[in-house]
């Protein structure tokens, strides 16, 4: 049998419906805020708080910026990432476990729609999470703006792919626990040596290779050169590596939901 | 161009323990403003029939079709035509009723929907539910959401997929009124059951299904007049001889048995006498669907297929 295809212009609006979508999908995290927004907005400040105390008095990444400065747009950053993911993973696979998806894949929302609304609210998670991290942590130390283009850039590619990631995750896994070790073995690690709480030049040259194989690190570093107009490696390089596994990861999560994998028996 | 057109359908599921063969060359027509019965044991393929004509499940052969327009091809147009009440409770628990009804009317592109959200919550008692958490709903009370929800683009076609299972009788008259209404206005339904005398009562033609095949389609007054003709039915406390005892239907105390003709009520008493058996309540009545499902389904009949 040759794989079904549901292609995505049916009529003249593939997007019908998408901003309902994306509607439902913000304000399923927005119900519950005080879990999706305000508890890793905490998380993030504590790692500030401990991180920056400890090694405030003893660590000066670039040459002159102080730890507690270097570690804000890493936290930020973190939070998007894992924000982000979590969005999307986590109404999807509830909404298999539960099995309210029906009412989603009875409708004529195209696979566009589907990927536009629910990748959409993802970022707005993540941004919201982020922008919270941030402001809460002005407190501790401006971090500068040097080029906010940049910021911009990584801050709504970052979030648009670890949005995707989310939704491919949410339609392969098939149990919470399956989800979980997506989330810790995968997210969790990389993220954590993407360069979040210190700079790679600050590793021995065999971990500086292995962390710049890593496709979070450039997300991580690319944001950084915006608010210090310094980083690891070139924010072009960083932007390239970023937009290029955008392009793949949105790619294979449109072709998931075309053929209906795992959704449509 | 009939409601619904099902062609040669069949669908195999491939698993670590063999293939099964859960539809085997499913084909016929429901026509518009039909109330149409799909009727069959468990695990016959009625609620994989309807999650192919849904988009739930793709076929591995044939086509399906509501209002003409193929389930795959235009599934967006099919998808509009169509309004599913899903067998399972299921429920989103972040929303409201309102907002459930409202988010389900954006995803088919309806806007400004609250009249005939209104009207629905009216029709279906839940108008002072509207504000309610779907969580705080009983199981009722969510079942009637359900049919609300397949219903807010008011699609031409609808589907109850044992809409009454496990619902209360209060519920269930409200639903079959409301249901009756909207098939009186031309919407085309297609309803499968567990409960025969609903089937009865409600569907024009009804269709069987047994281990995937269609086994039995006609009008409903014709399967009830060319299958069983009368039964005999008394209550008893004894047990039924062997032969008597298998071709019976028991449901407690209550025993019925197949009987065509006066002869045929003479040969079963003289074998109840025979095996002196006790009976109170004797009476001689017709047929109903119950009948006619397991004669079909026990493989003694079989009812020519009408032409689709």
């Amino acid at each position: 049998m040759s794989a079904v295809i549901e292609r995505g212009a049916q009529g003249a609006r593939p997007l019908a419906g998408a901003r309902t979508l994306f509607y439902k999908e913000v304000l399923r995290f927005w119900k519950v805020a005080f879990q999706t927004v305000a508890a890793p907005v905490l998380t993030a400040v504590l790692y500030l708080l401990i991180f920056g105390h400890v090694l405030e008095d003893h660590v000066k990444v670039y040459g002159s910026i102080a730890y507690t400065s270097f570690l804000i747009p890493g936290l930020v950053m973190m939070s998007v990432l894992q924000n982000s993911f979590a969005n999307t993973s986590s109404s999807l696979i509830q909404s298999k476990i539960t099995g309210n998806l029906v009412f989603l894949l009875v409708t004529p929302l195209s696979p566009l729609a589907w990927y536009v609304a629910y990748v959409g609210a993802s970022m707005v998670r993540g941004l919201a999470v982020g922008l919270g991290v941030l402001v809460a942590t002005l407190w501790f130390g401006s971090p500068g703006f040097a080029q906010p283009g940049w910021i911009l850039a990584f801050a709504l590619m970052g979030s648009a792919l670890m949005g995707s990631l989310g939704l491919i995750a949410g339609l392969w896994a098939e149990k919470f626990d399956q989800m979980a070790m997506f989330q810790n073995f995968i997210v969790m690690p990389m993220t954590f040596l993407a360069g979040v709480f210190y700079s790679v030049h600050s590793l021995p040259s065999f971990w500086q290779g292995v962390s710049q194989l890593n496709p979070f690190f450039y997300m991580v570093d690319g944001f950084r050169h915006g608010f210090f107009g310094v980083s690891d490696v070139s924010p072009w390089l960083s932007l390239g590596v970023v937009g290029i596994s955008f392009v793949v990861v949105a790619g294979m999560t449109l072709r998931l939901l075309q053929t209906g994998y795992k959704l449509r028996h | 161009m009939p409601a619904v057109s099902f062609q040669g359908v069949a669908k195999t599921y491939s698993g670590a323990r063999g293939t099964l063969r859960a539809l085997d060359g499913v084909s016929f027509d429901i026509e518009r403003g039909e109330f149409f019965g799909l009727l069959g044991p468990n695990g016959a393929g009625k609620t994989t029939l309807i999650s192919i004509l849904a988009g739930l499940a793709r076929a591995t052969e044939g086509r399906v079709s509501v209002m003409g327009h193929d389930v795959i091809e235009h599934y967006a147009d099919a998808r509009r035509a169509l309004g599913i009440v899903p067998q399972e409770l299921v429920f989103d628990p972040f929303f409201s009723v309102r907002e459930t009804l409202r988010i389900q009317s954006g995803y088919f592109g309806v806007k400004n929907n609250d009249d005939w959200i209104d009207e629905l919550l009216s029709g279906l008692g839940l108008a002072d539910k509207a504000q309610a958490n779907m969580r705080q709903l009983s199981g009722g009370m969510k079942r009637r959401v359900l049919v609300a929800q397949a219903l807010v683009h008011r699609p031409p076609v609808i589907v109850l997929d044992e809409p009454t299972a496990g619902v209360d009788v209060e519920l269930r008259q409200t639903l079959w009124q409301f249901i009756a209404n909207l098939n009186k206005q031309g919407h085309t339904v297609l309803l499968t059951t567990h409960y025969l005398e609903e089937a009865e009562a409600l569907c024009g033609r009804i269709a069987m299904l047994k281990q995937g095949r269609i086994v039995a389609l006609d009008r409903t007054a014709n399967l009830l007049a060319a299958t069983a003709g009368s039964v005999l039915r008394f209550k008893t406390d004894d047990a039924l001889p062997a032969d008597l005892a298998a071709q019976a239907r028991v449901t407690g105390r209550i025993a019925q048995v197949a009987a065509h003709d006066a002869a045929g009520v003479e040969q079963v008493l003289a074998r109840l006498r025979a095996a002196d058996v006790k009976v109170e309540d004797l009476e001689i009545g017709r047929a109903d669907l119950e009948d006619v499902f397991l004669s079909i389904m026990q493989g003694n009949h079989t009812v020519a297929e009408e032409a689709a």
